[in-house]
């Protein structure tokens, strides 16, 4: 039997990114997530694994220095809240526009400003949008369990690296506090440098004779190199789309009508269903799993076969959009959020849901 | 004699570093950059530790770098360089690494990431450019900018009331604990170049030897911010600048 062990959201970050050959850690302290950087802290990787942690001055060093770490071909990562977030939106779009590989976890929190501590799922937009400048993407796993909290930062790095680009786990601060089980997978040793050498030939390992120089920059001041630049992060961007959807469907097969809720909400509205389904009401959910990139093809069937599709969320609604945009006028698309932290109980959207319903034709 | 006959090995004098690639610069004639380039490449070449170099380049002028020395290099945006230089140097410990940033880069908006990276004691060199301007920008007014200078943000001269006073980041970077070796030189006759190419050896010496942040200020012009030639440029800045940034060595441990 693998090893199961209890722990909060944030605990199995810490230790997963021990375990799965992360070779640095960068970050700042912020509510609701510093256990990441204590756990690491405490468990003190660099005299095993030689994994480097380091508290930076400010998120914004953080997400730079994951510039400098990713520049030369290591699995780096760094974990925040929202506020924290906002101010790597820098770092990001310049990772992105350089084409380097990172791993982010926004542990989120109620916004906009200092917001509140409490959970919220605000940063939908910020995630899956942008949050920086320019035309870029990131590819955005969003954890509902301890369990996928570790499982994601290996599957993070790995669709980091693969498609050389920044992933982010977009948490809450519900997933990334409460305790459960998490099965500790099988230890993956770091890269050794002559192997990220050959992995990584594009890393700034130091110039040999045998190669050109490498350089990491997103600036191309020539208007065609710099086109051709953004298409190229474009067409990787299909790529993404085309080979990354992951998402779990829940009884959605013979559905009338399905909730489609991410993360924490997932969670209780998998509760919403099954009272539901007593009364003999047709409902079923759909959980994204990648937020980006969003199971758009996925919810375009379920708007042929089901009467109605509802967004749950902790935000005043953002994920609706992105169903809307899917549904594209076919069926009607409904929306429940609660604001500030607060967070439904599986009844309270059965009624919301029934609410909206009342109103259909 | 034929001039076959001269040029032989035995007879040279000078040769173009390697590191040194052959792309023009796009520097402006009498700007300070080139010459400090060349004084790393040449630095980087005698010590044979070409396979062994990271620069980090930052936003301004020198943002292209890259172009003109045969090394890895990490773009890095405006004032975050020492964030990408402590990373670097924390995962390739056997790594040299050097940050190179202008004043508005480093004194301005970087202002954080290099007072931290020097009180951690990065075994990083920082080469820092110090000419009073923003020049990739168009001229306007830096935090080293002098009292009473013309920029185009100042175009009436630098007032205290409005501006504040000339930043002395590198006298502020030597009271860190973390710091080994921090100096301010020139490179405007061949003497001064050849002092400041000494602290640079010295400056990549100290990182193999772990004794902290060394911290290389080069007191530069820039000829087109300032709107003088070159020469002029060159005795502007002895006259006024040196006796707000004097050179010579401010910490050496």
């Amino acid at each position: 039997m693998a090893e199961k062990i209890l722990m909060k959201g944030n605990e199995a970050i810490a230790h997963a990114a021990i375990r799965c050959g992360c070779d640095g850690y960068f970050g700042y302290p912020i509510t609701p997530q510093s256990e990441v950087m204590e756990t690491l802290m405490s468990e003190k990787p660099w005299e095993t694994t030689g994994m480097v942690v380091l508290q930076a001055e400010s998120e914004t060093s953080s997400i730079n220095m994951l510039y400098g770490g990713a520049s030369c071909g290591k699995r780096v990562m760094t974990s925040s809240s929202s506020p924290g977030i906002s101010l790597m939106c820098e770092g990001l779009s310049y990772l992105a526009g350089a084409e380097l590989p990172c791993l982010v976890v926004n542990v989120v929190r109620g916004g906009p400003g200092l917001g509140t501590i409490q959970p919220g799922q605000g940063d939908y937009f910020q995630s899956v949008k942008g949050g920086g400048h320019g035309d870029y993407k990131m590819v955005v796993l969003a954890p509902a369990s301890a369990q996928d909290m570790y499982d994601f930062v290996d599957l993070g790095f790995e669709l980091a690296f693969k498609y050389r680009n920044p992933a982010l786990i977009l948490s809450d601060g519900i997933i990334g506090q409460m305790m459960e089980k998490v099965e500790l997978r099988p230890m993956k040793p770091r890269m050794s440098d002559s192997e990220i050498r050959e992995k990584n030939p594009w890393a700034t390992t130091g110039k040999t004779p045998d190669r050109k120089q490498n350089v990491h920059t997103s600036l191309a001041l020539d208007a065609t190199m710099h086109e051709k630049l953004n298409n190229t992060l474009q067409s990787k961007y299909r790529q993404i789309e085309a080979n990354e959807v992951r998402y779990e469907a829940t009884m959605c097969e013979d559905a009338d009508y399905v909730i489609v809720a991410y993360g924490c909400m997932s969670r209780i509205c998998e509760n919403t269903v099954e009272l539901a389904r007593e009364e003999g009401i047709k409902l079923g959910l759909l959980r994204p799993v990648t937020l980006y990139p969003f199971p758009t093809k996925y919810i375009q069937g379920l708007a042929s076969q089901a009467k109605f599709i509802m967004s749950v969320e902790l935000s005043a609604g953002q994920m609706v959009e992105d169903i809307r945009l899917a549904v594209n006028g076919k069926i009607p698309v409904g929306f429940y959020g609660r604001l500030g932290g607060i967070v439904p109980s599986p009844e309270e959207v059965l009624a919301a849901f029934k609410e909206q319903i009342k109103n259909l034709k | 004699m034929d001039i076959k006959d001269i040029i032989k090995p035995e007879n040279r004098v000078y040769a173009k570093s390697k590191i040194l690639t052959d792309t023009p610069m796009h520097y402006c004639p009498g700007c300070s950059h080139g010459t400090v380039h060349k004084l790393i490449a040449e630095v980087i070449d005698e010590m044979g530790i070409q396979e062994k170099t990271i620069g980090i380049s930052p936003v301004g002028c020198s943002v292209f770098a890259y172009n003109y020395l045969d090394i890895d290099w990490q773009q890095a945006a405006h004032g975050r360089a020492p964030a990408l230089a402590t990373a670097t140097k924390r995962l390739m410990p056997d790594k040299y690494v050097f940050t190179y940033q202008g004043d508005g880069d480093l004194a301005s908006i970087g202002t954080a990431e290099i007072m931290h990276a020097c009180n951690r004691g990065e075994n990083i060199v920082v080469i820092f450019i110090n000419n009073a301007i923003y020049g990739m920008t168009g001229g306007q007014m830096a935090p080293t900018t002098l009292i009473g200078m013309k920029t185009a943000t100042t175009p009436y001269g630098r007032k205290v009331e409005l501006n504040g006073y000339p930043l002395k980041i590198t006298e502020l970077l030597a009271q860190l604990d973390g710091t080994c070796y921090v100096t301010r030189q020139s490179v405007h006759t061949a003497a001064a170049a050849r002092k400041a190419k000494k602290a640079i050896r010295k400056a990549f010496e100290n990182s193999a030897l772990k004794k902290g942040t060394s911290f290389i200020e080069i007191v530069s012009t820039c000829n087109s911010g300032w709107k003088l030639s070159p020469v002029k440029a060159n005795e502007w800045m002895v006259e006024n600048m040196f006796p707000k940034y004097p050179v010579g060595d401010i910490k050496d441990i």
